[in-house]
């Protein structure tokens, strides 16, 4: 067999500072072509800004950019295009209002300098872009009617189409099921075959390990370690991303013999979603729900807090009926719940840290003539930025100046202000990383000592087998199984969902 | 496409309206009914149609324009000015409108400076420039109504492509103006549909930093899109002025929101990235139809506004509502993908 040539593609001593900090101080990082290689860290390590560097987004103030066999100072976007480097963001920045074909065809005319479209040519860019890594969607559907999932294809599709040979995938797996994952990693090794240097960014251990062939991770802007997967563990990869030993046993708290219910959910309905679901939680227990995607498990949390219509069944909070279908009644009765995507539900984003903490509960913090008292307020936001050890060092700064972790604690402690009976939480470490997301276990585990009920809803199966006393797996919209404490492994929980 | 996807387009509830609107007014009035009355709607929504096609660019690309009422009767009566004061050929058709495209397209560029040069938002822009436009026209252009027009624009008035005596006595004119307007019509559909321009303006719409990341440059989109409404304006207000014989500096203003509302109507989205050319077409032809023959229901004409203004309400009342099922319904859908 003839000698491929294998590109080499890499960074040598980048440094870039922001104003005064400094984001990259020496990174060194290279990929080759057919090669997966991971990169990771915590939020502000300086990922984002490695990736914009090579995007030609920022210059870096110096260093070097070795491109195949052709050197760069910087690159411009308009370059880093020209010479194979894409990036698929988290957004994948498609655009919904136009049809599969065009977002994948769109870059491919500019990129040519046509002044024309032809409805034909469109729908032949996109096909064979599809084609080419494998996956089957309909070119003609708009993007907005298609899965996350199948947007991420198509955005992989648009790069490949544009003569990719480095591409970067930040947090590619965040939204996506189990299932999906898998299809995701067919297609990354799709890319790998041609010859394509792939960079996956990611918080996820178990993925990296499974997908990439080496790892560079980096903190505070420097590479604390790098070489090839097979030498690291998953302790040794987040001991490198935290500088700190991250334990992954488990936490949940010994539960007292408790004959209390805090919440009973009775034969709960909502067809075609779930069929009579019946479950209860005690006191202080932590019960964990997941199922795939599309099972009925985020529908569920939110039936229970009112937010998705039931046709019948009961739930029954400290031994009272609430009225089902109204998230009043069930934040009356004392449930709280944190949606996944904290940035459209969860938070005020362009509002400050400690009016984001007293959101929930604004009514206490009432003086005697019933107007907000100041004092109130930024005594409360204070005690809970100490108790749940939000990283910050002004509460009025914008709640979005945090990172995922601390944003994720703004929006729990905003909850806990008004201590509810039962805190819903679904998908409580989604986008949080690795050190932060031990640490709100940890808030989690705290408030259950307390005698907080919590249902988690999560696909992270890892994290639930930390946190929960019990778990649920919903399947199809019912419970197929459930787990009680001493059943609790990880391979029979995935060997259950799948 | 399926049947039901077509029916929920909504060039297809707009057709219907206008049916069951023609049945109402024409059982109550058989006037309705004639050929003479359908070439009236068509005449008087020539104009209204140049500038929807301008604006229903400026919806789809997310921004709003609310200064081209006033672009159209600044090129239109500057113009005319200009043609007396230096004396140009008064038989002359072709002047005075690329005397008047130029001018709108020129205003519309102030309009590009500001949003795309200086990012200010689309509707405070044209409000403020919609003001500074009449100032300066009323200020240093003129003030005063221009009955003689020239020549040609005058003639052009009465340049009827069809024109015959019906059975009942009435003249049955058709203007000629239906073949420019309908080539024009065409034209801004295949820039919409066939070039990169077009589907940057849709781009455009469903995201300023996709487009961007698409490696569209927004700003130039933008200033492109404001010029091509300026001039569509312009082009708009000298044969606003032809049709009818007179130049009269204070006209139009108010005439927004019969287009917006035909605009809205035809299925454009507000929120940008999406509307189609044949869906305003209809629109303008609906809003017409309503504003002309609500006489003929014993509507007073002091409703036509008010009726106007509903209409527009309940096209965007629409389209919150579809919007909200659509999300339903993609939420069902991308559920059921992955099951």
């Amino acid at each position: 067999m003839a000698e491929v040539k294998i590109s080499e593609y890499s960074v040598e001593n980048i440094v870039k500072s922001f104003g005064g900090a400094k984001a990259l101080s020496n990174v060194s990082m290279s990929v080759s072509g057919g090669e997966v290689h991971c990169l990771a860290g915590e939020n502000g390590s300086g990922k984002s800004t490695l990736i914009k560097i090579m995007s030609g987004v920022h210059a870096p103030d110096s260093g070097l950019i070795r491109l195949a066999d052709k050197e760069f100072s910087e690159l411009s976007p308009r370059e880093a295009v020209r010479e194979g480097i894409q990036v698929i963001f988290q957004d994948f920045s498609l655009l919904p209002n136009l049809s599969v074909a065009e977002n994948i065809a769109l870059p491919t005319y500019i990129f040519e300098n046509s002044k024309m479209i032809s409805k034909r040519q469109t729908k032949k860019i996109a096909t064979e872009a599809l084609n080419l890594i494998g996956v089957d969607i309909n070119v003609n559907s708009s993007v907005s009617d298609i899965s996350i999932a199948s947007k991420q294809l198509v955005a992989i599709a648009r790069a490949t189409n544009l003569g990719v040979k480095m591409l970067f995938m930040d947090e590619p797996t965040t939204a996506l099921t189990r299932k999906e994952i898998n299809r995701l990693f067919t297609v990354v090794n799709q890319l790998k075959k041609r010859g394509v240097a792939t960079v996956f960014v990611s918080h996820k251990i178990d993925e990296i390990q499974e997908v990439c062939n080496t790892i560079t991770v980096l903190r505070n802007g420097e590479v604390v370690a790098d070489g090839l997967m097979k030498d690291f563990d998953p302790q040794s990869i987040s001991k490198a991303m935290t500088g700190q030993d991250v334990s992954t046993t488990r936490i949940a708290p010994a539960l007292k013999v408790d004959e209390k219910r805090v919440i009973e959910v009775k034969q709960l309905t909502s067809k075609p979603t779930f069929t009579d679901i019946s479950f209860s939680v005690a006191p202080g227990e932590i019960l964990g729900v997941t199922g795939l995607l599309g099972s009925g498990r985020t529908e569920l949390a939110e039936a229970i807090f009112g937010k998705y219509p039931v046709d019948s069944g009961e739930v029954i909070v400290n031994g009272t009926k609430i009225h089902l279908n109204s998230s009043k009644d069930a934040l009356a009765a004392g449930i709280g719940y944190v949606p996944p995507d904290r940035l459209t539900q969860g938070l005020f984003l362009d509002q400050s840290i400690l009016r984001n903490l007293v959101a929930v509960g604004i009514d206490q913090y009432k003086n005697r003539w019933g107007q907000l008292s100041q004092k109130n307020l930024s005594s409360a936001g204070g005690k809970w930025i100490s108790d749940l050890k939000i990283k910050t060092n002004n509460s009025n700064n914008p709640v979005t100046s945090l990172s995922g972790g601390n944003q994720q604690r703004v929006v729990l402690a905003k909850w806990f202000a008004i201590n509810p009976h039962l805190m819903i939480l679904n998908g409580p470490t989604v986008g949080v990383d690795v050190g932060s997301k031990r640490e709100i276990l940890e808030i989690i585990r705290d408030r259950a000592k307390n005698g907080m009920a919590f249902l988690v809803v999560s696909d992270d199966i890892p994290e639930l087998i930390q946190i929960c006393h019990r778990i649920l797996v919903i399947k199809n919209g019912k419970i197929s199984k459930e787990f009680s404490e001493s059943e609790l492994s990880e391979s029979a929980l995935y060997k259950e969902l799948n | 496409m399926n049947i039901k996807k077509l029916l929920r387009r909504n060039e297809t509830v707009l057709i219907f309206a206008i049916i069951i609107f023609s049945l109402v007014i024409g059982s109550k009035s058989p006037e309705f009914f004639t050929l003479a009355n359908l070439f009236d709607i068509l005449r008087s929504s020539f104009v209204q149609l140049l500038f929807a096609l301008g604006v229903l660019i400026v919806i789809i690309s997310g921004g709003i324009d609310v200064s081209f009422p006033i672009v159209g009767i600044f090129s239109g009566y500057t113009a005319v000015i200009i043609m007396q004061k230096l004396e140009l050929n008064p038989e002359s058709l072709l002047i005075p409108i690329v005397l008047a495209v130029l001018i709108g397209i020129a205003l519309g560029g102030f309009n590009a400076i500001a949003i795309a040069g200086f990012g200010i938002p689309t509707l405070i822009t044209t409000l403020g420039t919609a003001g500074i436009f009449r100032g300066v026209m009323l200020s240093f252009i003129g003030a005063s109504f221009i009955s003689d027009i020239p020549i040609g624009l005058d003639k052009f008035s009465t340049s009827d492509l069809i024109k015959f005596e019906s059975d009942a006595g009435t003249l049955v004119r058709l203007h000629i103006l239906v073949i420019p307007v309908t080539i024009i019509t065409v034209l801004v559909a295949l820039l919409l549909s066939r070039t990169i321009f077009g589907r940057s303006v849709y781009a455009l719409g469903g995201g300023a930093e996709p487009t961007r990341r698409l490696g569209i440059s927004v700003k130039r989109t933008q200033a492109k899109i404001y010029m091509l409404v300026g001039g569509l304006s312009g082009l708009a207000g000298i044969l606003y002025v032809s049709l009818q014989r007179k130049a009269n500096p204070y006209d139009l203003a108010g005439s927004e929101l019969d287009v917006i509302a035909a605009v809205v109507l035809g299925g454009a989205s507000i929120m940008g990235g999406y509307g189609t050319v044949f869906g305003t077409v209809l629109g303008v032809l609906f809003i017409n139809m309503i504003k002309n023959n609500l006489v003929l229901l014993g509507v007073s004409s002091s409703w036509q506004r008010a009726a106007v203004g509903v209409l527009l309400v309940i096209g965007i009342t629409i389209q919150a509502i579809s919007e909200n099922r659509k999300n339903k319904r993609q939420k069902s859908a991308s559920d059921s993908e992955v099951a």
